[in-house]
């Protein structure tokens, strides 16, 4: 780059936080920015004033070392000096601006400084500050530019600006929206009911025999809550991942006909709000259901209540998140190819031994990451352990009902939620150890690369005899439930009725155009608008945050992984709570928006996106990257005309999951809804509360249909990858 | 540096920062609602039609909203907490989560409803009661052929053996107050003999306090311990539910109402609280199918509603069984000597 184009580069970002200083409000405002009388006010106003006014004649002195820097940074960024010696002072009045700034929004907050010590060293403060706005974010932001651009002059992360810039933003956004609000509660493990901290409370909390008992083993008595979690997590990782290898097996390796209708019954257990399924079980399954009174009435055997406990809640889990190991595997196993097969066959390995010694290894980051992704679903997992757990504890419901039952005890939620981010944690680097730093690269520049290998017979048979039953399960599941939205009373009185339909979603024809009557409408519309912000932003994050995690060198790489998990791993919960906590006071000041909630969605969501994305782009040969690189592409090229047409199998896979979950979480964003932004989950949740089960079912209904559709067209929109393989006979009929 | 990234998180940031504008409006109560949705909805409409003030509801169970308050309680969004159990409403009473007002409208109440506001010192109300009582699936103890129980005695006959569900008094107010019931009425020791004794005709203690009554209604228990009115909503629905009141006497719930310490719109929240102890406002509980007793003397009470006059109540003493400490005792007892006995 130019000596000048170097400057100009430099000077980006101290010039957008300057000019966030001087045209836009500091503070967040009560009616928001959208209708501009602030922009009257940006000089003399206290609540909608720019950050230079406030700063220089409103009293806000403590806002001015933060513009100094950013002063600071514009000075250096134009005067000529060498390289790096620019990077260097850049970096540190980049970081010497977050300082200023993260102290002084810390330390003053709606009353004057925010803790004693504060008080007793500067004395009373006649001042207080309100959260953060649009100019306070876009010069933090800048903050954050300056330091990552400081240090890639100075030639860290490839000396390459984008780069620096990614990892800082991501690493940024995950501390502030991951990290925080979770240290924030986890906090509270150590302090008792005061807020005093005793460190000695931690222990106390985790010793407690509930949690630790093996009276299950002895005979007699329930096992600990701790064990009944990780036995229940281990089941459902290893169960969801054979599942969903043997689904991923049939749609691309055989000639299975139905394999369109497959794929669509393996989609719909992930885009069902989460009590359908638990209630279609109980009404299938349960004492008075259809399984338990055709047993009753054929062979007299009498009803049992086996569904509730742990099997109810495994099966149940294993419908749910199946889907999700599918997702992660179909990429991996599609991009196995087929070169290194033929080979094998050409070395006379016949198609079982190929299998298993070389499709099987290579799959093994997918496999890997199918578990991880199982596990952690399983014990972060709360609608069914709620619905069909009986006396069967696991660590999320505890939590829950630490935090909202009779106990309201948020020290003990704390260290139960610490607990289970330990067995996070433990699968994670477990996980890790498994796959090693062997390569898996299959996917290279090199052209035509065979037929895929047909699956060998009794592979084929087993993945069959797997998957066959449990898709006709999954329809009768799903006949089922959908029944419950077209007649009276779900599981009472069949008759066939619309009633339910009309009361949710009628339309009228009014004076002025159409009156959107129905009771279900306001949250509908609110859910997908939320729902359509945050899908692409999350797999946006997703997947730059696997592209630097896989294909960058720095320095706190393993960590970061960990901390894109962390949201994933806590359950919905704390999260909610956690969010509550951290954002409902000044510097951020999100409660009770649109915002907190599509936040919310997108670090909750992330995970997937990231770990599909790894094993994705471990597959991806380096070698294009480097041919990339080779003919001159910067990394923003290299990503986007390389990188990211290669895995679009991945960017499906999150913007589908960053939707669907959008739409169907429910324990996460009980907390954040308001009347204004209510979502259906929430709304269903309610009905179903209230035992209005026709209205919640019909409900769910439409919300799978709308999400069928969002699915289809994010297919059509993002398209297939093509890996210059010719289409065989086996690979006919590809969803 | 290029401009296109840039503008696109001026963008952005600017977009995220327009959704972030919470709703702020002159005139207006912001309401958590711990009753079911419907009764909600209505108390909304009707109280802004009646007065001109908007309402914001939020519809939350009574744990949450506690949990909720709690979390806020530095910036509290809230200014009325609406309905729900009263062993929180006095919780947060107790840790001053909410704030003292004397309505005019107490001189119209039952004794009970002016009972808690007086063991509250001011900090909440009654606006309705509800017995506790069991759920009967008509149904299956017909088929098992087992008269419907009608005291706490009939709930230890084998015949009943694995029929019966409760919840799990460490999650649910509704076992608490279940518990604290049958310590009252039998005394303490007595009591926790009777639970032990219960355990084998007990399949589960749910988490949740409304999940027996259901589990009754859709025949996968044949009795439950829940409130009574409860019962009602499920018999509406279509399902075979019958209710009983015990014999030997039974305890109730206070559904309550508080003004949130902090409040901002504390005018408009003090105007609420009178209007929601008038007939008018406490004869929407029975319009959106609820049938609790209203606290007003001169609210009209629907003919299926459960009575009080006709059950046997106990003088339910909840300024001592509302206290954090002997709810943490009783709750911890019945966990060391039932809830962790195996089953058989």
């Amino acid at each position: 780059m130019t000596r000048a184009g170097e400057r100009g580069a430099a000077l980006a970002w101290p010039a957008l936080g300057l000019a966030a200083c001087v045209l836009l409000p500091w503070y967040a405002l009560q009616d928001g920015l959208g209708s501009l009388g602030w922009a009257r006010e940006l000089w003399n106003s206290e609540e909608s004033g720019a950050a230079f006014a406030l700063g220089l004649s409103l009293g806000r002195w403590w806002l001015l070392p933060t513009i100094a820097c950013l002063f600071a940074a514009a000075i250096t960024a134009l005067l000529p000096l060498p390289r790096a010696r620019r990077g260097t002072l850049l970096a540190l009045c980049g970081a010497a601006g977050i300082a200023c700034f993260v102290a002084q929004a810390l330390g003053i907050g709606l009353r004057g400084w925010t803790a004693d010590w504060l008080t007793g060293l500067f004395g009373e403060l006649d001042g207080r500050q309100f959260g953060i706005g649009a100019g306070g974010a876009v010069a933090g932001i800048a903050c954050v530019g300056i330091v990552a651009s400081g240090l890639a002059l100075r030639g860290a992360f490839g000396g390459d600006a984008f780069v620096a810039g990614a990892v800082a933003a991501v690493i940024a956004s995950i501390v502030l929206f991951t990290a925080w609000p979770i240290l924030r509660i986890l906090v509270q493990a150590f302090q008792n009911g005061d807020g005093a901290f005793v460190p000695s409370l931690l222990l106390e909390r985790l010793s407690a025999p509930k949690i630790w008992t093996l009276r299950c083993l002895l005979g007699g008595g329930r096992c600990g809550v701790a064990w009944n979690t990780l036995f229940l997590a281990v089941c459902c990782g290893v169960g969801t991942t054979a599942l969903g290898l043997a689904f991923a097996l049939i749609a691309t390796r055989t000639g299975f006909r139905y394999k369109r209708t497959l794929r669509v019954l393996t989609v719909l257990p992930i885009i069902t709000p989460p009590f359908v399924i638990g209630l279609a079980l109980i009404l299938v399954f349960g004492r008075s259901g259809l399984v338990n009174q055709f047993l009753e009435w054929a062979f007299a055997v009498p009803p049992t209540r086996w569904i509730y406990g742990f099997q109810g809640v495994f099966l149940a889990q294993l419908f749910a998140f199946t889907p999700v190991a599918f997702l992660v595997l179909i990429g991996v196993v599609e991009g196995v190819s087929p070169t290194l097969e033929e080979a094998s066959q050409t070395l006379r390995a016949d198609r079982w031994a190929t299998f298993t010694t070389v499709s099987l290894p290579l799959m093994k980051p997918g496999l890997a990451n199918a578990f991880l992704v199982g596990f952690i679903e399983s014990i972060a997992d709360f609608g069914n352990p709620i619905v069909l757990g009986g006396d069967y504890r696991v660590l999320s419901t505890e939590i829950y009902f630490a935090v909202v039952g009779a106990q309201l005890d948020y020290g003990r939620a704390a260290a139960l939620g610490l607990l289970l981010l330990a067995f996070a944690l433990g699968a994670f680097f477990l996980q890790r150890r498994i796959v090693g730093t062997g390569s898996y690269a299959t996917i290279s520049g090199k052209g035509d690369a065979g037929l895929p290998t047909p699956l060998p017979a009794a592979a084929r048979r087993v993945a069959m005899a797997v998957a066959l039953p449990w898709a006709a399960i999954t329809a009768l599941l799903y006949g089922f439930a959908f029944l419950g939205g077209v007649v009276k009373v779900w599981g009472r009185d069949y008759t066939l009725t619309l009633e339910h339909y009309v009361k949710a979603f009628a339309v009228e024809h009014g004076a002025n155009g159409l009156i959107w009557s129905g009771a279900a409408w306001h949250s509908f519309w609110t859910t997908v608008k939320l729902a359509a912000v945050a899908a692409p932003l999350t797999a946006l994050l997703g997947l730059l945050a696997a592209w630097l995690l896989v294909r960058q060198r720095f320095a706190g790489r393993a960590a970061l992984e960990f901390a894109t998990m962390l949201s994933f791993a806590v359950p919905g919960t704390v999260i909610g709570v956690a969010y509550v906590f951290a954002f409902n006071v000044p510097p951020l000041e999100i409660t009770g928006s649109a915002l907190i909630i599509v936040l919310c969605f997108i670090f909750r969501n992330m995970p997937v996106g990231v770990r599909a994305g790894m094993a994705a782009m471990s597959q991806i040969d380096r070698s294009l990257d480097e041919a990339s690189a080779t003919l001159r592409g910067r990394a923003p090229q290299t990503l986007a005309f390389v990188v990211l047409p290669l895995l679009r199998p991945a960017i499906v896979g999150s913007l589908i999951y960053g939707f669907v979950r959008a739409v169907t979480t429910v324990s996460a964003v009980v907390f954040l809804v308001t009347a204004e932004y209510e979502l259906a989950t929430t709304y269903i949740i309610l009905r179903v509360i209230n035992g209005d089960y026709g209205l919640a079912v019909a409900y769910s209904c439409a919300l799978i249909a709308l999400m069928l559709v969002a699915i289809l067209a994010i297919q059509l929109a993002v398209g297939d990858r093509r890996l210059g393989r010719r289409a065989g006979p086996t690979q006919g009929a590809r969803a | 540096m290029k401009i296109a990234p840039l503008a696109a998180i001026v963008a952005a940031s600017t977009a995220l920062a327009s959704l972030a504008s919470p709703a702020h409006a002159q005139g207006t109560v912001n309401v958590y609602c711990s009753v079911q949705v419907e009764w909600c909805t209505a108390i909304a409409t009707e109280f802004q039609k009646a007065t001109g003030v908007r309402v914001a509801i939020t519809q939350k169970g009574s744990g949450e909203t506690i949990a909720q308050m709690k979390a806020e309680a530095q910036n509290p969004k809230g200014d009325v907490w609406f309905g729900g159990t009263g062993d929180p409403h006095l919780q947060a009473a107790e840790e001053n989560l909410t704030e003292p007002y004397k309505s005019p409208k107490l001189a119209e109440l039952h004794p009970w409803a002016v009972k808690q506001s007086n063991d509250s010192s001011g900090k909440t109300v009654g606006i309705y009661a509800g017995a506790l009582g069991f759920g009967l699936n008509t149904e299956l103890l017909a088929k098992k052929n087992v008269p419907l129980p009608a005291c706490w005695a009939d709930l230890l006959k084998p015949n009943l053996k694995g029929e019966i569900q409760m919840a799990n008094p460490n999650s649910s107010g509704t076992a608490y107050v279940a518990i604290a019931t049958l310590v009252q009425v039998m005394g303490e020791n007595q009591a926790f003999d009777f639970l032990k004794k219960m355990h084998v005709n007990v399949n589960a203690y749910t988490r949740s306090g409304t999940a027996p009554m259901k589990a009754v209604a859709r025949g996968e228990t044949a009795v439950s311990i829940s409130f009574v009115h409860d019962g009602v909503t499920e018999a509406l629905a279509g399902f075979p539910v019958k209710t009983a009141t015990p014999c030997e006497g039974t305890g109730y719930e206070i559904g309550s109402m508080s003004i949130i310490k902090g409040a901002r719109n504390l005018a408009n929240a003090r105007k609420f609280y009178d209007w929601a102890l008038t007939p008018a406002a406490q004869q929407l509980g029975a319009q959106a199918k609820q049938f609790q007793v209203p606290s007003n003397k001169a609210t009209p009470v629907p003919d299926n509603a459960p009575k009080l006059t006709s059950m046997k109540l106990i003088d339910y003493d909840f300024a001592k069984y509302g206290k954090s400490a002997e709810r943490r005792r009783l709750i911890a007892r019945w966990d060391a000597e039932v809830g962790g006995l195996p089953k058989q």
